[in-house]
């Protein structure tokens, strides 16, 4: 199978409505090693309904270096619809030293026209923190009766004059219309899916994340061959253009 | 390891010709290890259709399977709102043609006796019998079968093998209500790769009755073999869930 150099949709702790095959950080990378794959960025499901930010980002920064094999880049929770996120954001940077943060607008209420988000984005652009989005994080038709969302719609960025600075979309299952944000393959579906996403977000936006544990890791690990994009920027070098490292 | 697909739709794989979009789906299962699929439907149009459009749904399989039939077994589209017409076809297609199988979509909930005459015809023929099923958190249309009109279904033809399409999508539901049926298989297809899927359909059903479908091109290859390459289950189960159990219902030598 393909290697890719960063799988930049990992995630940590427990999913709320099931357990997962290597929802444990060590077996996760463990799996990740076996497949090949470097690095990977590594957001906490617990972000989805906790409400303790920084519980969550210390929890997260601490797995990462005890558990991480040095693998693991932690992506931060932050949540603009609660009071006094702006110190959660300084932490993640200032305490955590993280380059990155992770996004979960349906499961916090708010879309990406509200202010706080806005807000939110600018600062992050300020502080040159790269902006993880994920756009759903499970099927509509699958969720649990009772903690329903819809996905988050990104066309709101599309507008913005920076495109919101440097996000990275998660878990979008489209193509984006717009090509100021990086993209990943986690749910890109349907035959020449990945080929589709490449016209419509341009070949450097599209980027390798496997929303490994919560999907079966082989899932875009196939995508690549079944594509043909094994040898591509999605495997390689998009990842570090987006991470602003060399290549 | 052997590869048979249950559920793959090749007119979505573009092409202006079904040689053609067969041409495209026969490429990529070369690229993707998979030695033969099972084919149905030609648009995903029509969820109610008359008999003049499924025969047209059929005719265009049987171009399909006309042209790589060492590759691919069609499956005959019918509907249970039109039973007499659907027996005739199921006659056209599989006693006096290629077909292997029939594919039941969305007119009308499989628990309603009016689908027995399809179901009795079928199973004489040996043909595979492929219901669709979904039990959708935020509702199921009005035709469409749920894991418990499945169950139904089952229990009225206890004898009959039936593929439970889909599982029903929630498959944490879906393996729980077909359990008790011994003479229904698990269709993996059509469902994002959460993991855990595979696992435990194996856990609670045993691995004779599970089997591997994409429902592509509205999903990817990658997406549904990646529920059986990355299950955490013993080769042989693989192997079953891949290819034997398939093979078995049709009744072919692979
Ligand atoms: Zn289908």
């Amino acid at each position: 199978m393909p290697v890719p150099v960063v799988d930049t949709n990992v995630y940590l702790s427990r999913w709320p409505f099931r357990r997962l095959p290597c929802d444990d950080t060590p077996g996760l990378v463990a799996k990740l090693k076996s497949a090949g794959v470097q690095r990977a960025i590594a957001g906490s499901f617990d972000a989805l309904l906790h409400r303790d930010i920084e519980g969550i980002n210390r929890r997260l920064a601490e797995e990462c270096k005890a558990h991480g094999a040095g693998m693991l880049m932690p992506a931060g929770c932050l949540n603009p619809a609660i009071p006094d996120w702006k110190e959660d954001l300084r932490r993640c940077q200032e305490t955590h030293a993280m380059r990155v943060i992770r996004l979960h607008p349906n499961y916090h209420g708010y879309t990406l026209e509200d202010s706080s988000a806005l807000e939110l984005l600018a600062e992050a652009s300020k502080r040159k923190l790269l902006v993880q989005i994920a756009c759903e994080m499970e099927d509509e038709r699958t969720q649990h009766p009772m903690v329903r969302t819809a996905a988050v719609n990104p066309a709101p960025l599309f507008a913005l004059p920076n495109g919101g600075g440097r996000v990275q979309l998660l878990n979008h299952r489209g193509p984006v219309k717009g090509k100021s944000v990086w993209i990943d393959i986690a749910m890109t579906e349907g035959v020449h899916g990945i080929q589709r996403q490449l016209q419509a977000a341009g070949d450097g936006r599209v980027v390798f994340g496997s929303y490994f544990p919560f999907f079966y890791l082989e899932s875009a690990l196939l995508k690549l061959t079944e594509s043909g994009q094994t040898e591509s920027g999605i495997a390689r070098a998009n990842a570090l253009r987006m991470l602003e490292e060399p290549r | 390891m052997t590869i048979w697909d249950l559920h793959c739709h090749p007119a979505s794989f573009g092409g202006r010709t079904p040689e053609e979009a067969m041409a495209e789906t026969i490429r990529l299962c070369d690229v993707m290890g998979i030695e033969r699929v099972c084919v149905y439907l030609s648009t995903l149009a029509h969820a109610d259709p008359t008999p003049a459009q499924f025969r047209q749904h059929n005719d265009y399989i049987l171009r399909c399977v006309g042209h790589f039939a060492h590759r691919a077994f069609g499956f005959a589209y019918v509907n249970p709102n039109y039973a007499a017409e659907s027996v005739e076809e199921i006659n056209r297609c599989v006693r006096d043609g290629p077909m292997v199988g029939i594919k039941l979509w969305v007119a009308r909930r499989c628990s309603d006796s009016v689908i027995d005459p399809i179901i009795q015809r079928a199973a004489a023929l040996n043909a595979v019998i492929f219901q669709h099923t979904w039990s959708k958190t935020n509702g199921n249309l009005p035709g469409e079968s749920t894991p418990e009109d499945m169950a139904a279904l089952a229990a009225r033809h206890p004898r009959t093998p039936i593929i439970c399409g889909h599982t029903g999508g929630n498959w944490e539901r879906g393996i729980r209500v077909i359990r008790p049926y011994a003479n229904v298989y698990a269709d993996l297809a059509g469902s994002d790769p959460t993991a855990g899927f595979t696992e435990m359909a194996v856990r609670e059903l045993g691995v004779s009755r599970i089997i591997y479908g994409s429902d592509t091109g509205g999903r990817s290859f990658s997406s549904q073999l990646a529920k059986v390459h990355g299950a955490r289950i013993p080769e042989g189960a693989k192997r079953a869930i891949f290819s034997e159990n398939l093979k078995r219902l049709i009744k072919v030598k692979g």
